[in-house]
């Protein structure tokens, strides 16, 4: 299920590691790119690229928070409400993503879009309280900057 | 206030592209210590610097790259990026301010313990820094200051980095390795097998952090006398409640207080009622100690310690309570599992504070979290489970009024930190 161009990229990850299994994680992250999580498929043609056995690949891809095993909306939201970002008010930040979103932490919105999930420290603190959507991070988080990160401009930043 | 020397080129525009960072005098060390220095020589500057580990345990780094065999064939770096202790953001301002500087201390360190392949582990969360350190890696390698040969020496070094997938755990080193090596990062037994001896793929491996690999290039330019003349330079992370947050570099040793000023003081005006000197893992300090300088030393005879240098200010409104349970509650949903007393124990004492907060505590558990900071001292597989009992004792000892409060029903039953709700809800949790 995985295209070439990443059945390839692995490899070479592989090439890159004294060990090839090393590439395990790297190679989960590339595949999860391309399909948005991981499903057991893809994690056996994983376990066939790096020569592993398959429990080998799901046990790791059970372990790690940001290995998808379950389906996931197109952007990710990490909100942290750790220490410095509770200080901050992160908690109203999440009441009103979850009243906007209209879905409650670990869930995803029915049109797809959008998976919410409560973070640990992002080592953003001096942002606090912060998010990251996707690949970019944001913060300090106001209502206001919820609004224009999510529905702004066209609907995406 | 001495300059600043590790923050020196932080925000200045285009840092991270290597003719900036050239420029500004960048990869001068590594040349100084190509054309003039023996790896003994880096070694014993490094020893001489006291630099001591900036990733919270603060290990001497000299005696670190000592332990590494010298005649072993294969040897390793790994440089610890997986920075997630809360209240901690300097390594990633570093990473994202100051790519190559963290490169041309990871080369020369390579240089002195005789190593020719150096991982840099970062953790999934870091982006921006990651895109900006894989193209700082490659602009070093078009210029020769990486892979074979490097300037026109014997010296060979190459670098790969290398993203986590989160997971706090990982931050503890020989957790480090066993992700790198493709596995759940859970923590290996030492002693007796310190990294140093036995540590990537059972090689012997250094591993330091990234603050710590960013002081190199400056001790190797200038010279242990001058670094320690600056301070020696240390980062604080300042965050809470001040009305400035941000990294803070000031001499190893500074206050609280002056830290407090630094940042813009604390919001609304308002007094301190305690703060974090060491990250989440340290014990929690008074306002009374606002005086006390952030060294190893000091913070050790107050039962705490700078750790990460992560310092988090709580002003006089904080409810200790709900930050002492957020506090426990990350450290079981980070808890790896691997041995009993972190698995039970962060659950338990998770569940007793809920509990307190929810307005059903019983007097009875103010007892039973005492016995759980005790029985989870000095007995977890690692350090993540003895980062519980600090937060755990210094509530109980100094804000115990406030427990006493919530069970007595003298204050309002509150909601729980979002984080031990979701708890909650999640299954199984």
């Amino acid at each position: 299920m995985l295209s070439e161009a990443v059945r390839e990229e692995i490899r070479r990850l592989a090439a890159r590691y004294p060990v090839a299994r090393s590439a395990l994680i790297p190679a989960l992250l590339r595949a999860q790119e391309e399909l948005g999580w991981l499903p057991p498929e893809a994690m056996a043609e994983v376990a066939e690229l790096l020569d592993l056995p398959v429990e080998a690949v799901a046990e790791v891809a059970s372990f790690y928070s940001l290995l998808f095993t379950e389906p996931v909306g197109e952007r990710v939201i990490q909100l942290c409400t750790n220490i410095s970002c509770l200080l901050n008010g992160a908690e109203e930040i999440c009441r009103y993503l979850e009243e906007r979103l209209g879905i409650r932490p670990g869930q995803t919105t029915p049109d797809g879009r959008y998976t919410l999930r409560i973070a640990e420290c992002l080592a953003a603190c001096d942002q606090a309280p912060c998010m990251i959507v996707g690949t970019e991070r944001y913060g300090p988080l106001t209502p206001e900057l919820v609004d224009r990160i999510l529905f702004g401009d066209g609907e995406r930043p | 206030m001495t300059e600043r020397v590790l923050l020196r080129h932080v925000g200045v525009p285009g840092q991270e592209d290597i003719e900036t960072y050239l420029r500004h005098g960048g990869y001068e060390a590594l040349r100084r210590a190509l054309r003039e220095l023996s790896p003994e020589d880096v070694v014993e500057m490094v020893d001489r610097s006291q630099l001591r580990g900036r990733g919270g345990a603060g290990f001497p780094t000299g005696r670190k790259w000592k332990f590494v065999p010298k005649d072993a064939p294969v040897k390793y770096l790994v440089v610890n990026g997986d920075e997630g202790e809360p209240g901690t953001f300097k390594d990633r301002t570093l990473l994202e301010g100051d790519p190559h500087l963290l490169l041309e201390g990871v080369i020369l360190t390579c240089y002195a313990v005789g190593i020719r392949k150096a991982f840099i582990y970062l953790r999934r969360e870091f982006y921006q820094a990651y895109r900006k350190l894989e193209r700082a890696i490659a602009q070093a390698y078009e210029h020769g200051f990486l892979g074979e040969h490097i300037l026109g020496t014997d010296f060979s070094c190459e670098v790969v980095l290398h993203p986590g997938a989160g997971a706090y755990i990982a931050g503890e080193e020989t957790a480090l390795l066993e992700s790198l090596e493709g596995k759940r990062a859970m923590p290996r037994l030492k002693p007796p097998y310190f990294p140093a001896v036995m540590g990537l793929y059972d090689q012997p491996t250094v591993l330091n952090n990234v603050e710590t690999m960013c002081c190199i290039p400056w001790i190797v330019k200038h010279g242990p006398e001058w670094w320690l003349a600056q301070g020696p330079p240390q980062l604080y992370s300042v965050s809470g409640h001040v009305n400035r947050p941000g990294v803070i570099e000031a001499p190893l040793g500074t206050t609280a207080r002056e830290l407090i000023e630094r940042a813009g003081g604390v919001r609304g005006g308002r007094r301190v009622k305690a703060f974090y000197p060491g990250g989440t893992s340290s014990r929690p300090l008074r306002a009374e100690h606002l005086d006390v300088p952030l060294n190893h030393e000091s913070l050790a005879k107050l039962g705490s310690m700078l750790g990460s240098g992560a310092v988090i200010i709580m002003d006089e409104t904080t409810d200790m309570v709900r930050v002492i349970a957020r506090v426990c509650a990350f450290y079981r949903e980070e808890s790896c599992g691997k041995c009993t007393p972190c698995r039970e124990g962060t659950r338990w004492v998770t569940q007793i504070l809920e509990r307190i907060l929810h307005g059903r505590g019983r007097m009875e558990d103010l007892e039973l979290l005492e016995s759980l900071a005790k029985n989870m001292t000095g007995t977890c597989f690692c350090p993540l489970g003895e980062s519980v009992p600090p937060s755990l004792r210094a509530g109980l000892e100094d804000f115990r009024d406030e427990f006493i409060a919530y069970i007595r029903g003298a204050r309002e039953p509150v909601e729980m930190p979002v984080r031990i709700r979701e708890g909650i809800l999640a299954p199984g949790g």
